[in-house]
């Protein structure tokens, strides 16, 4: 575990090195992604991983899990990505956290078994099970993606930050004010966030960066004016940027109208997951996603009902440089 | 005797008040959930959680904003199971007024909607039902779908309706 202290220290450190700095999979990062390198994001598909009970295919999510992981890396061999993965994580050894999302209660949460291929992978590369850490606001959250919880530090544990407590200090990043879970702060060395697609109400889209306000203490106070610029802001502090390391979205199911709750009139199977390291560019292509279905269905599209993801433009822009939106620089891989 | 007198007739007022008061509060108070078994098929699956405005977000997280904009007082939701196997969940909006409950019902309404004869105003779809009684608010979303379904919420939907 590592203490507050020694984190920040990190962070810094690490903020330092990023300055100029690739990541292990060429991709540029923050500052580095607006001079010219393109941001991968990997859109893996499968039409038939519900079954014909309307249930996800355990097996085939692990396999468009594999599919995903290895075109997203260059690695053919899985395991092998997955090593790459937690050692340029700089989690070797140590805690990697899995944040899922589980607000939208039982019809559209995280899905456990998505959740449960990437631990399983994880411990085939070499990751202590007591390592890793499935986590989320509380109990009714993880338990609304299918999840039990186990603080038992020999299994993998899965608990909320109401067990773990927020840390006292408020911490200020532009107009956010905000308490970080201390899951987030002291256990977890690196984090795959794994959200689910959905529209929001307020923002629009809720994927990559806006999973981040389960990680704070009071999160109705990063809604307002469409959560602009609420989900940049927080994505902005050091401790979210340096630890964030990947990105496993679930567009497994979705809603394209009237979220972020579940509302099974508009409920939709896109099938896929979407899997990247620059959250902005995530979102820009989930946003893409989610419009063109509500065309489909004679739906306005999100800038036209008067609720774009405004924040996406915001994290990209100088100001915060959290990745890139415009499509020119986004290399889309759609499998 | 006169002061005797006086306490006697401030017992009688108090009583008077204060059950007055009580039947006030029970009605008030009463809980729109029906109890297991008092609708055919359903079980009353979780205890029932209340939200007041300022934490509604705890459980709809952004949703909120739109109840809160359209007067929302308090918010109860709690778990049902329809044969054990169906889940579902009933949540109670009480607004300040009838036309906030209004307002929320018409926002979301879809093409897909068929009118249902449940409170002032209901609709009901694949896998829920939507009414407004008055200054309740009121949603039933089935997590699953099967033959019965649509007959199911509705049947829960009316139980609901009672209680308000």
């Amino acid at each position: 575990m590592t203490s507050r202290r020694e984190f920040m220290k990190e962070a810094a450190t690490a903020g330092a090195l990023a300055l100029g700095a690739k990541d292990a999979f060429g991709m540029a990062k923050g500052n580095d992604a607006r001079g010219g390198a393109k941001s991968k994001v990997v859109v893996a598909r499968d039409p038939a991983l519900h079954g014909s009970d309307g249930k996800l295919d355990a097996a085939r999510v692990s396999a468009l899990l594999d599919r995903a992981v290895s075109t997203f890396t260059g690695h053919h061999q899985p395991v092998e990505a997955w090593k790459r993965i937690v050692l340029d994580g700089g989690a070797k050894e140590k805690v990697i956290g899995l944040k899922t999302n589980g607000l939208g209660g039982k019809g559209i949460s995280t899905h456990a078994v998505l959740v449960f291929a990437i631990a399983e992978r994880l411990q085939q590369a070499g990751v202590k099970a007591g390592n890793i850490l499935i986590w989320d606001r509380n109990a009714r959250d993880l338990q609304a993606c299918g999840l039990t919880i186990n603080t038992d530090p020999n299994q993998i544990r899965c608990y909320g930050s109401d067990v773990s407590g927020f840390e006292e200090a408020v911490e200020t990043w532009g107009s956010s004010r905000v308490r970080f879970s201390k899951i987030l702060t002291r256990e977890c060395a690196m984090v795959i966030n794994v959200p689910i697609l959905k529209d929001h109400s307020m923002s629009g889209v809720t994927f990559a960066m806006k999973n981040m306000y389960g990680v704070v203490e009071r999160p109705q106070d990063l809604h307002a004016n469409g959560c602009n610029p609420g989900v940049a802001d927080l994505n902005a502090f050091p401790v979210i940027r340096q630890k964030i390391k990947l990105t496993i979205g679930d567009a497994m199911t979705s809603v394209y109208e009237g979220g972020p709750g579940f509302r099974p009139e508009h409920l939709w199977q896109p099938n896929a997951l979407i899997i990247g390291e620059d959250r902005v560019a995530i979102d820009q292509i989930a946003w893409g996603i989610l419009d063109k279905k509500r065309t489909e269905v004679g739906l306005k599209t999100l800038e036209a009902a008067g609720r774009p993801p405004r924040y996406i433009s915001t994290a990209a822009g100088s100001s915060h440089a959290l990745g890139v939106n415009d499509p020119q620089r986004i290399r889309l891989i759609e499998i | 005797m006169k002061k005797i007198h006086i306490l006697s007739v401030m017992g009688v007022v108090l009583a008077i008040v204060a059950g007055g008061a009580f039947t006030g509060c029970k009605k008030k108070g009463a809980s729109p959930f029906p109890a297991s078994g008092s609708v055919a098929g359903w079980e009353k699956s979780s205890e029932t959680r209340t939200f007041e405005p300022k934490d509604l977000w705890q459980y709809i997280d952004g949703d909120s904003e739109q109840y809160i904009q359209a007067g929302v007082v308090s918010t109860t939701t709690s778990d049902y199971k329809y044969k054990g196997q169906l889940e579902a969940v009933v949540d109670v909006y009480t607004m300040s007024g009838p036309e906030g409950a209004q307002t929320i019902l018409e926002r979301g309404r879809t093409k897909d909607a068929s009118v249902i004869a449940v409170g002032d105003q209901g609709l009901q779809y694949a896998q829920s039902v939507i009414f407004r009684k008055g200054a309740h608010l009121v949603r039933i979303v089935a997590y699953q779908s099967n033959a019965e379904t649509s007959n199911a919420l509705a049947a829960l939907a009316h139980g609901v309706e009672a209680n308000l």
